[in-house]
């Protein structure tokens, strides 16, 4: 059953061992506190409070602490405004950025080459806090979900990606629209969005994570507590302790079990697209590497 | 603008050009980019811009043009003002730990994920330590404190083996090393990617020259293996000291305060701090700023050294 090469041969049980070991340890440190989380939500309250706060092996599931977050609180709002973020988000950006990459990728745009030059500049030197801060209050933005969003529009990592993806198409199949009498814009819906779904599926799925992972914003541009997101939610009453009572919700569940029971909630998403993320990633990520 | 002009080197193309047609062209090109160039405008070159307030006394109520010029005091305040030092302080020591412990990690794994030749395990272990870097720091700061904390797993197991308990979470000496383990648990995983994909293109031919000649694994990773990722290491070294300052910023906002500003506070939390939190945005802005400036610097020189070494660098020329 050996697949090592020839002129490696099959390492020592010992190494073999060393190995195995070293990567279940590996498997368990990114694993075992994820676990821990998720019990600790679903244990019973008095098992909570009896081990002191946390629980590894429920004895009864308990579902309580997330019957109790989800009626109507603050943290499923908040789960309602990072939803909504990250579904209008994502579609803003994926076709604000489709149109600037599919532009830029033409050899034929004029002015072409500077403009590429003045986007990649942006990489070099990202917009500072305060500016940005500026640039938000400027534009009367504040207060809105808009500030969520519009200032993170395009990410230059992945316009590259995709520019880089769209560069890689034949040009051939353009010249052959192009004799069909297709303009730039039937070639785009025609030949490009067509090649480029696993592309788009990868770039989409980063912006998704990146609005839905979004919390720090919220602080310093949302006056109104109630508009807050869930990451913005978690940091204020998992991370920053504040007591559950400050939102309005106390109930029978222990304050712990409710505490992990965000934290799992605000994970979920992520952990449901991972798969669909992972079919595609490395290849973006390198591609993107390269081009970078 | 440029809208209305016609691509000189159009007519160079191929087919028979009817210059009606090419305007057209361009029109639609323009209107798929401008949405994404007018993103641009706005909110990096206009914050771009915006970086005039550190040369001011911005008051929000009276904006730009109402709120006072004070020309470089912001920046001679900055250079004597023993907080902003401190700051420089621990975000160097911060930069320095990570280069040190969290740059190589992800090389060891990757040696040890490539030497792995069960796919099915391989494909495991790497869809588990790629995950980490999906999660937001509110999440793994939360994760963090569950294991760590004062009430948390690893000080339960303790207490019960009847030792006593650690204090990791809010606890300053702590703090540098427990950021720097944060970031190897979130990212160490993802920037596996590359170095496998330079392990993976390594020319098996010169393993097998090398075995025949006898030697050991040890001589094969040393004499065969990294001079042939050599360009790589390089190149993400040279990446990293680019972004030196760049430690993040989240990570150490969700934390500063459970450690105070002595042992937390990074370049970043401090411009949070003195703008957010004081009010300060003048003096805050021009903190950025020079962080801003000194990082291009550091992508320029990083770039230099890069090429000085016979290596492609970050960008050409």
């Amino acid at each position: 059953m050996s697949g090592y090469p020839a002129w490696q041969g099959r390492p020592t049980l010992g190494v073999r061992i060393v190995k195995g070991v070293a990567l279940a340890f590996i498997v368990a440190l990114v694993l075992f506190p994820l676990w821990a989380v998720v019990a600790t939500s679903l244990a019973d309250p008095q098992q909570v409070i009896d081990n002191g706060g946390w629980v590894i092996w429920p004895e009864r599931l308990s579902f309580e602490a997330y019957s109790e977050i989800l009626a109507g609180g603050i943290v499923s709002r908040a789960l309602l405004v990072s939803g909504g973020i990250t579904v209008v988000g994502t579609a803003l950006s994926l076709v604000c950025t489709i149109g600037l990459a599919y532009a830029l990728s033409r050899p034929r745009l004029y002015g072409g080459k500077p403009l590429l030059l003045l986007v990649l500049f942006t990489f070099l030197f990202p917009p500072g806090m305060v500016p940005l801060f500026l640039v938000v209050h400027e534009t009367g933005l504040f207060d809105s979900y808009a500030a969520l969003i519009l200032p993170f529009l395009i990410n230059v990592f992945n316009l590259v990606v995709m520019r880089g993806f769209f560069q890689s198409i034949p040009e051939e199949l353009f010249e052959a629209a192009r004799l069909d009498g297709a303009g730039e814009w039937a070639m785009l819906r025609r030949i490009v969005l067509p090649l480029s779904k696993a592309v788009m599926a990868v770039v989409g799925l980063f912006y998704a994570v990146a609005y839905w992972n979004r919390f720090f914003e919220a602080i310093i541009y949302f006056n109104d507590q109630t508009k807050w997101p869930i990451g913005t939610v978690l940091r204020q009453y998992v991370t920053g302790g504040a007591a559950l009572a400050e939102f309005g919700e106390a109930g029978t569940a222990s304050p712990q079990s409710v505490q992990m029971a965000v934290v799992v909630l605000a994970t979920l998403p992520i952990v449901i697209v991972y798969p669909f993320l992972q079919r595609y990633f490395v290849k973006g990520v390198l591609t993107g590497a390269l081009k970078a | 603008m440029v809208m209305t002009q016609a691509p000189p080197e159009a007519t160079a193309q191929t087919g028979p050009p009817k210059p009606a047609k090419r305007r057209h062209v361009n029109r639609t090109l323009y209107l798929l980019l401008l949405p994404g160039l007018l993103y641009f405008l706005v909110f990096h070159y206009g914050a771009l811009f915006g970086n005039v307030l550190a040369f001011q006394d911005w008051i929000p109520f009276l904006g730009v043009r109402g709120s006072a010029w004070v020309g470089f005091a912001h920046f001679e305040r900055m250079f004597t003002d023993p907080l902003f030092w401190s700051a420089v302080g621990n975000t160097v020591l911060i930069a320095i730990l990570q280069l040190v412990f969290f740059f190589p990690a992800p090389l060891a794994l990757a040696l040890l994920l490539h030497s792995i030749v069960g796919g099915t395990v391989r494909k495991f272990v790497q869809s588990v330590v790629y995950l980490p870097h999906f999660l937001s720091w509110v999440i793994v700061v939360a994760l963090f404190q569950h294991m760590l904390g004062g009430a948390g797993v690893v000080n339960g197991w303790l207490a019960d083996l009847g030792v006593g308990g650690i204090q990791v979470i809010g606890n300053p000496d702590l703090y540098k090393p427990l950021v720097v383990a944060q970031v190897i648990w979130k990212e160490c995983g993802w920037a596996t990617i590359i170095f496998l994909a330079a392990l993976a293109n390594v020319d098996e031919q010169m393993y097998e020259a090398a075995a025949i000649d006898g030697a050991s694994w040890w001589r094969r990773l040393w004499h065969v293996t990294l001079p042939a990722i050599r360009p790589i290491i390089i190149l993400l070294l040279v990446l990293r000291l680019g972004e030196f300052l760049s430690i993040g910023f989240e990570q150490f906002f969700l934390q500063r305060q459970s450690v105070g500003a002595e042992a937390g506070e990074v370049l970043d939390t401090f411009v949070y701090y003195t703008g957010f939190a004081s009010g300060d945005f003048g003096y805050a802005a021009a903190v950025g700023l020079f962080k801003g400036v000194i990082g291009v610097a550091l992508i320029y020189s990083a770039n230099k050294v890069a090429h000085r070494l016979g290596e492609q660098g970050v960008y050409k020329s």
